[in-house]
């Protein structure tokens, strides 16, 4: 399987680069991702939410590292979700923020754990990853997630389609 | 708290529902004082706008006190009044940059679904389905209001709710279709539809310095209040054939720019045409009527501007491209970027050059909303705009 999408954020190269390397915060917009424990050696331990309360997770480490330009990486050898990707950072035309493009390479096992990777990426990778990156513009840009009424938990490919009605959380 | 709710199609009710809370940061809430029914309401209304769902609080054009701000809201104060912008906007992302902040890039979380169906997302909108965002709307007595450090303008003086009100949507949206067709002097503006938008659409057009404007409906007190209120002269189309009383008035020319304030619903007199897109509305093989876009395209003097502030939703059948293309037409049209406009626009309210109320025809009880969109769409004792009170 492999997926890739694109955003602009108005927000400099440098400020998004460094937001994107520091993994401790992917979490806070890839919304599969429980934690992503860097260990200080490029490598780092990736947890994710699988479904029912699980979790399930994997050594990685960085491939590439270009300072606000690009960042790969791909889980290790034996790792029991295989998977790679990279990042890009370009400046936008006119130098006002900064072009992100995102391609995920993954290869699902097969048995229980095949099904549990697929739910975990999504039953369509490419708008999971979409979501991720509307929430990182929202992030960088805004602050924070943009949450309704109707989407509680703001942008969520699952949600999408079992809206709550746009009546107040109580 | 009390809401009009959507609850199905033609199917409204007011309900007790929680209050609002600040989910966001830049979130305040607000006490709602005055609220109105739009006439894009009647759309969701009648289930023309996909993505509702059962319980979504109705209402766009709110005001209010605010009673509650979130931690990043340092320009607004509890006990403020404030009118609200009906589109939410972040002020932070390239649209907003713009001022096109009808088309905020982070507003709707649900921006997915719009993608789909439009190509690209605009900004999510209270009230207004989960297609553009999922927020509850103003017809109740509390809203909660994202980016309230961008959106609501503080109303300082003794303006009445009624003056102010409609810089929610209204008048602004009636202003930006004025301020599209580019008025020069001695400019003819022909608008179809003098509903309340049309109606501010027109005052507009003579504020931006239109030598004429012609009002085209099928309701002759709409049309009455269009003579009165902007110079309007009114053409019934029930009554007169339109392309043929617009040629007379201008001589063969043309109206330099028409204004579509009417929008997918709309009728028209020929009927074997109203039966083709009803039908094909009905069966979904088209979302939207046309017939107002169209006979504006077709009415346009060559080289003129055709203005489309009426709301559509997604395709339309039998569209004039061949008139559009010879005739070096140009469209223009949007949701209206509300936050650009609320100081100008205040200031002329302010200063007498306008007062929007003039629209109002009836002031009910928030709960007797049902009723309220009614008698607006069944156009009952001469309803022209209903202001509810919470």
């Amino acid at each position: 399987m492999q997926a890739r999408t694109a955003v602009t954020i108005k927000r400099p190269v440098e400020e998004v680069y460094a937001f994107w390397r520091d993994f401790t915060n992917l979490p806070s917009f890839m919304y599969h991702l429980k934690s992503v424990e860097p260990s200080g050696d490029g490598r780092s331990h990736w947890t994710a939410n699988a479904p029912a309360g699980a979790t399930v997770d994997w050594d990685a480490e960085i491939t590439e590292d270009r300072p606000n330009a690009l960042i790969a990486w791909a889980s290790l050898e034996g790792s029991k979700v295989e998977n790679s990707g990279s990042v890009s950072f370009t400046p936008a035309p006119g130098g006002d923020g900064t072009e992100v493009r995102v391609e995920l390479r993954y290869d699902p096992p097969g048995g229980a754990l095949g099904k549990v990777v697929a739910k975990l990426f999504g039953e369509e990778p490419q708008q999971q990853i979409s979501d991720d990156l509307r929430r990182l513009k929202q992030v960088l840009e805004t602050g924070e997630v943009v949450l309704s009424e109707g989407s509680p938990e703001g942008t969520r490919t699952a949600r999408l389609l079992k809206q709550r009605p746009a009546e107040p959380v109580s | 708290m009390r809401a009009n709710c959507w609850m199905g199609k033609t199917d409204l009710e007011v309900r007790e529902v929680p209050d609002p809370t600040i989910l966001n940061a830049r979130d305040a809430i607000v006490r709602v004082t005055s609220t109105a029914v739009c006439g894009s309401d009647l759309h969701l209304f009648h289930g023309f706008i996909p993505t509702m769902r059962k319980g979504d609080i109705l209402g766009h054009e709110f005001m209010g006190e605010v009673v509650e701000v979130g931690p990043g809201v340092s320009n607004l104060q509890v006990g403020d009044r404030v009118v609200v912008p009906f589109p939410i906007a972040c002020g932070n992302c390239y649209a907003c940059d713009r001022e096109l902040y009808s088309l905020c890039e982070n507003s709707n979380p649900n921006a997915a679904i719009a993608e789909k169906l439009l190509g690209h997302s605009p900004a999510g909108l209270f009230g207004y389905s989960h297609m553009l965002g999922g927020y509850p709307g103003g017809q109740a007595e509390y809203a909660r209001v994202p980016f309230a450090d961008v959106g609501p303008i503080k109303i300082e003086d003794d303006l009445t709710d009624e003056q102010v009100l409609f810089l929610s949507d209204i008048f602004p949206t009636g202003y930006m279709g004025a301020e599209l067709c580019d008025i020069q002097p001695g400019d003819v503006v022909a608008v179809w539809g003098a509903g309340p938008v049309g109606l501010l659409a027109m005052a507009s057009a003579r504020l931006l310095g239109a030598e004429r404007v012609i009002a085209i409906d099928r309701f002759d007190y709409r049309l009455q209040r269009a003579a009165e209120h902007a110079g309007a002269e009114p053409i019934n189309y029930e009554e007169t054939d339109v392309a043929d009383a617009l040629q007379w008035i201008t001589a063969g020319r043309g109206p330099d720019a028409c204004i579509d304030a009417v929008g997918l619903e709309a009728h028209q007199s020929n009927r074997a045409l109203q039966a083709y897109d009803r039908t094909k509305q009905v069966a979904r093989l088209e979302t939207d009527r046309p017939h107002a876009l169209r006979e504006a395209i077709i009415s346009c003097r060559n080289g003129g501007t055709v203005s489309v502030i009426g709301a559509y939703g997604g395709l339309v059948d039998k569209f004039p491209i061949g008139s559009l293309m010879n005739r070096s037409l140009t469209v223009r049209t949007g949701q209206c970027h509300v936050q650009r406009y609320l100081r100008p626009l205040l200031d002329r309210i302010r200063n007498g050059e306008i007062d929007p109320s003039f629209v109002i025809s009836h002031t009910m009880p928030l709960d007797q909303a049902p009723q309220a969109f009614e008698m607006f769409r069944d156009k009952a004792d001469n309803c022209t705009k209903v202001v509810l009170k919470p």
